[in-house]
């Protein structure tokens, strides 16, 4: 099984027409199980309210003129089931109020833009994933007639299904599958302060020989940009403690923030004007 | 400064590299963040304008700093700003009202005549399901019971007496509910036929069985009203909306089966592409499914019940009929351009 253990492992390529590969990340299985959630529990509060105001208002109204009103309630609740992921995908953010709140959306596997059709398919498969096993479950249990044998067979049935995802690399569910979709991140992050400008009076104190910046590669940097940007005070002494101890530098504790702000400044421009000349120093052994 | 002389320009590069074109970001992040919310028209003439020029910058701002900077915030944020603007511009394209009318004009009766032979194999085996269900009956009535579970029968089986039988066919059933029956009725058979084409994900074995006992209760029934003398006014009772109903089990159905068999037979594609396009097809028909029986249950809920007369019955089921094989098969759009 292809856990989602390696994050790099669910990154999948996606070249936009202006030839840059925007490399979109593939959704992991428990972020979807939380947004699918989310979205039944919306639609069972949604069901509950809607259910509680026809029958006030047929206590209220008598049965014969409440007959219109059953009628709302039906397709309601029918809309609910049947409609309510296909008409929030089908819109602009291709997503339900689940998914944007985990911050997901469906796209296209090819690349290309999501359509109608393909959100309906995906949709309507998820009636033999979940509801119909559930719906067995819960009609025979009204009927009383739940026998521990149907209710294994239905539960069997819809984790086999809801699981389905786990077992493929691309992390489908049979909707995706018969649709052509797949669920991808959209993240939304900030605009933040570059480090390399931030100004220190103390960072100003240190400075590093070529063969002191020469100890590390981008990899070692961009862990210690996030070390700096988590702002840590044990994290950064620790840190500070390991770099100045391998480059030779002696540092106070007191001094690890600024010391490590001064090196990744450093060591950043160091890297970047190899980069400018061609040589992408990948990590500490590259040579 | 130990430094070789240089590395104070790269930084000095990049920090401007990151100024010049962070006042262009921040506008394009704010413009999609509008976009996104409302519907595209909340934009001015020249904001709309901008849009795909702020993508394509912050595109080539993306690619120049994975080729130049390891600010890895930096391009995470380059990153996630050009997917969404990606999936914005090249999303959905066409507006709802354009989709809708594509939708009936053309998307729809090509879905349905591209799955012409699905269809008949669908119709086909009601037919056989009908003949055999009626032979079995006719030859043993405990048949009958085992065809169709007594819930369902609502006390018509072969022991009814004529009067029964024929009250069921003409008696209104005292107008309660009316509409109402034809709302639980559309509901009810929409499950059913989401079902046919759901299952079909299994290699179409269960939308075969769903649509051959479908077939089976047409014709137990069926037998059980001809032996009274009563087959030719049952006919009508059950065309007036099961010419549209049964039609659309039996597409319903057929878009199962155009599933199953395109994951067992690919043919030329692989098997995730083959599925996803037969997905899209049969998704497309089976939208169209749900339309013809919001009609049926439309029909049987409200004209059935009210409307007694064969001939009538005969003259709306078979309207219907016609009605739709024409839009289905004989009414083509013309294609413009691109189409």
């Amino acid at each position: 099984m292809a856990t989602a253990r390696d994050p790099a492992a669910l990154i999948r390529p996606l070249v936009t027409p202006e030839g840059v590969d925007l490399r979109v990340k593939l959704v992991d299985a428990g972020t979807r199980a939380a947004a699918f959630l989310l979205d039944v529990v919306i639609i069972v509060v949604a069901a509950i309210v809607v259910t509680l105001v026809v029958i006030f208002g047929l206590g209220g109204l008598g049965v014969k003129e409440a007959e219109p009103l059953f009628i709302v309630w039906m397709i309601f609740i029918f809309l609910l089931r049947n409609a309510y992921f296909i008409a929030f995908e089908a819109g602009r953010r291709a997503a339900t109020p689940g998914k944007r709140i985990v911050g997901v959306r469906v796209a296209s596997r090819s690349g290309a833009g999501l359509t109608i059709d393909q959100v309906i398919a995906r949709n309507l498969m998820r009636e033999i994933e979940v509801f119909l096993p559930l719906s067995i479950i819960a009609a025979r249990g009204g009927a009383g007639v739940a026998d521990t044998l149907s209710t294994i067979f239905g539960l069997v049935w819809a984790l086999l299904f809801s699981l389905f995802l786990l077992f493929n690399r691309d992390r489908l569910r049979i909707g995706d599958l018969l649709a052509g979709t797949w669920v991808v991140e959209t993240p939304k992050f900030k605009l933040v302060e570059d480090l390399s400008q931030r100004q220190d009076p103390i960072a100003k104190r240190f400075h590093f020989s070529p063969a002191q910046l020469d100890a590390y590669g981008i990899a070692e940097l961009h862990k210690l940009e996030e070390v700096l940007r988590r702002d840590d005070y044990f994290a950064m002494k620790a840190v500070a403690e390991t770099i100045g101890g391998k480059i030779g530098a002696k540092v106070e504790p007191i001094d690890s923030k600024a010391f490590l702000t001064a090196y990744y400044g450093e060591l950043r421009a160091h890297l970047e004007r190899k980069l400018l000349l061609g040589n992408r120093k990948a990590d500490k052994y590259a040579r | 400064m130990t430094l070789p002389a240089g590395t104070d320009a790269v930084r000095q590069s990049l920090a401007s590299f990151r100024q010049e074109r962070e006042a262009d970001w921040k506008a394009f992040e704010a413009l999609l963040a509008r976009v996104e919310k409302r519907a595209p028209r909340a934009l001015s003439e020249d904001e709309l304008l901008s849009l795909p020029l702020l993508y394509r910058s912050a595109l080539s701002s993306l690619s120049v700093a994975r080729a130049t900077s390891l600010d890895s915030a930096l391009i995470a944020y380059l990153e996630a700003l050009s997917l969404r603007g990606y999936f914005y511009l090249y999303g959905a394209r066409r507006g709802l009202r354009q989709r809708v009318g594509d939708f009936f004009l053309r998307d729809w009766p090509a879905a349905i005549r591209d799955l012409w032979r699905e269809t008949w194999v669908s119709v086909g085996l009601t037919v056989i399901g009908a003949i055999a269900a009626y032979w079995l009956v006719a030859s043993d009535s405990r048949w009958y019971d085992a065809i169709i579970a007594p819930s369902l029968a609502g006390g018509r089986n072969p022991d009814s007496s004529v009067e029964t039988l024929r009250s069921v066919l003409y008696d209104s059933g005292g107008d309660h509910f009316l509409s109402g029956f034809a709302a639980y009725l559309f509901t009810h058979n929409t499950q059913v036929a989401i079902l046919a084409f759901a299952l079909g994900f299994a290699f179409a074995v269960p939308s075969v069985l769903i649509i051959l006992m479908n077939g089976c209760m047409l014709g137990a029934l069926f037998q059980v009203y001809a032996a009274k003398g009563l087959g030719f006014e049952l006919g009508g009772w059950l065309s007036i909306h099961g010419t549209t109903e049964l039609f659309a089990i039996a597409l319903a159905g057929a878009a199962g089966m155009r599933i199953g068999t395109r994951i067992a037979f690919p043919g030329e594609l692989t098997r995730m592409a083959a599925a996803a396009q037969a997905g899209r097809v049969a998704a497309t028909a089976m939208v169209g499914v749900m339309i013809m029986l919001l009609f049926a249950g439309l029909l049987e809920g409200i004209g059935r019940q009210t409307i007694t007369s064969d001939a009538t019955r005969y003259a709306i089921g078979g309207g219907m009929l016609a009605l739709w094989i024409a839009y289905f098969y004989l009414f083509r759009m013309v294609r413009h351009g691109n189409g």
